[in-house]
């Protein structure tokens, strides 16, 4: 238990350095669109509510989880779907390199 | 027992490259030329996590089947909404997020699985008052955007000392229940504290302060999936808690620069900062107005064009009629580019995405500091809807609420054309000199209208 929360901890501190590092250089034009697939990769959390529903512990887990997997299910979805209609939209002037 | 672990392996393992695929993902959002891979690596990433999670052994799988069903059925119209709605829509999806991480660790806490470590009850605090107030702070704030709320900031007397001691309470009941597990009636307290602060929270945000809330909000959204990552052991939920967390806090400090606020004060400060009621009333100043007959001409004259954007365009749908004016500005060989200032619009970005839909080209939206050393060479900058990323008193007047914010320096422009609908200060209650400028024209009206007359002006000269 001891060192899975440490090599949790070492996890959590790389991923930030990697996150700040890689969202430095995305262009503010694409703000709007990095905000929606962030969002949609946060859902990721319907991981945890689809081991909690599926182990079926009490009924109170399960009630919460289905909750769980429909609001997070909402985020994958529709957050993957915006994202992709909104960079879409972006074109440039200038002819586009091969 | 070895079949097991086999299985065990399978799931560890498309956790792994959906851990690689969604940093791609976030890399590849780095130039538009490459960002729609990022969708797509940021979907196989998803698939392969969640079919993964499905591999669990001694599963039962028709309550997961109906939430799948019903939340794909709820996404799919939130993924269809119309591109003005988007800051709304951004702000409904954080607080589905951190609902989805609130219900979890709740369900957990009863469980009692963490109960007996006291890192992880620390970790599930952590996780349900993050998630709940950025739940109902989400919706709050989806509701101001969507109107549906009064937009105006509500402020009292010692608010921020009632915030502040809520916040107290919940971190005592909190560090309480991790020494004493036993006293569980505090739980729902926690939450149920946690819920209220993100109400009080959002209460008196004003318009102006969204794009800096609504990066604040998907900070917490991420750093409270991250926290249920480490009450689940779950790695690959605390590296993306941990991508969308640091996200959200860079764009919280990008957008608290661009307002001249430190990160700190965005923090604790931003929220609750009471909105500078306007200085005495305003005195009748004189100010040069133009008809579109007018614009037009100065238009067609000039070499060098920057349209300056804010929310007033949003708000008006005007951004066709724009593209409109750039199309034909640029037939007669005006060179036509938008300056957009970081704040502009209701959240990070938001007129880019806004222009974009329009079909304006991205390569002729500008950056505050790319831009700014241009305006003297500008023949005509026309301001439509923006108002206090405008205002020199932010250069000039020491006094002034704004003073210190970096804005675009339109006033150096040959002359300035202002799309407004009154002479009313804007939203913040500031009085912008920019308006009483001998190089400055008032164009009044609403923009959509305005810039409709300039463009048939233009056409039918012709």
């Amino acid at each position: 238990m001891g060192s899975n929360l440490i090599d949790a901890l070492f996890i959590f501190m790389l991923a930030c350095f990697i996150g700040f590092e890689v969202i430095r250089h995305v262009s503010p034009l694409l703000h709007t669109p990095l905000m929606s697939l962030t969002n949609a990769l946060d859902a990721i959390a319907v991981v945890g509510a689809i081991v909690l529903v599926g182990e079926h512990k009490s009924r109170f887990a399960t009630i919460l989880g289905t909750i769980a997997i429909i609001a997070a299910t909402s985020n994958v979805v529709g957050g993957f779907f915006i994202t992709d209609r909104m960079l879409k939209m972006f074109k440039t002037s200038r002819p586009t390199k091969p | 027992m070895n079949e097991l672990a086999g299985t065990q392996y399978i799931i560890e393992a498309t956790y792994l490259i959906a851990s690689a695929l969604f940093i791609l993902s976030l890399k590849w959002m780095s130039s538009p030329a490459t960002a729609r891979h990022g969708i797509w690596a940021g979907e196989l990433g998803m698939l392969l996590a969640i079919a993964g999670t499905l591999l669990h052994h001694g599963m039962t799988y028709q309550w997961i089947a109906v939430g799948l069903v019903l939340g794909s059925g709820i996404g799919i119209p939130l993924g269809m909404v119309h591109m003005t709605a988007v800051p709304q829509r951004t702000a409904l999806s954080h607080a589905f997020g951190a609902l989805c991480v609130t219900l979890v660790g709740t369900a957990e806490f009863y469980l009692g699985t963490q109960n007996n470590s006291r890192f992880g009850l620390s970790v599930l605090s952590l996780e349900v008052i993050l998630g709940g107030l950025t739940f109902t702070g989400s919706l709050m704030a989806a509701g101001k955007l969507q109107e549906i709320l009064p937009q105006r900031p509500i402020t009292y007397k010692g608010q921020n000392l009632v915030n502040f001691l809520l916040m107290g309470v919940a971190i005592a009941s909190a560090i309480y229940l991790v020494l004493h597990p036993e006293a569980k009636i505090l739980f729902p307290v926690i939450v149920g504290i946690s819920v209220v602060f993100g109400v009080l929270l959002i209460i008196p945000i004003g318009g102006a302060d969204m794009p800096t809330v609504i990066s604040l909000l998907n900070g917490y959204a991420g750093l409270s999936a991250a926290a249920m990552g480490f009450v689940l052991q779950n790695k690959l939920l605390i590296i993306a808690g941990a991508l969308d967390g640091s996200s959200g806090l860079i764009l919280s400090v990008i957008m608290s620069k661009a307002m001249n606020r430190s990160f700190t004060n965005v923090l604790f400060g931003a929220f609750g900062q009471v909105q500078v009621a306007a200085a005495g009333a305003a005195e009748a100043k004189p100010v040069h107005s133009a008809t579109p007959e007018e614009a037009a001409a100065i238009l067609s004259a000039a070499n060098k064009v920057v349209i300056v954007p804010g929310y007033g365009m949003a708000v008006a749908q005007a951004q066709h009629k724009v593209r409109e004016l750039y199309d034909i500005l640029s037939k007669k060989g005006v060179e036509v580019r938008f300056a957009i200032h970081p704040v502009a619009g209701r959240m990070p970005g938001h007129m880019n995405v806004l222009l974009a839909e329009a079909d304006i080209p991205y390569d002729r939206l500008i950056e505050m500091d790319e831009i700014n050393g241009d305006f003297p060479q500008t023949d005509v900058a026309l301001v439509i809807g923006a108002n206090d990323v405008t205002n020199p008193a932010a250069r000039s007047d020491a006094t002034s609420p704004i003073y210190g914010m970096p804005i675009l320096d339109v006033d150096k422009a040959h002359t300035v054309m202002v799309i407004k609908r009154s002479m009313s200060p804007g939203f913040a209650g500031i009085d912008n000199p920019l308006y009483y400028l001998p190089n400055t024209l008032m164009l009044f009206g609403d923009a959509k209208q305005f810039v409709g007359s300039i463009v048939r002006e233009l056409s039918g000269g012709h």
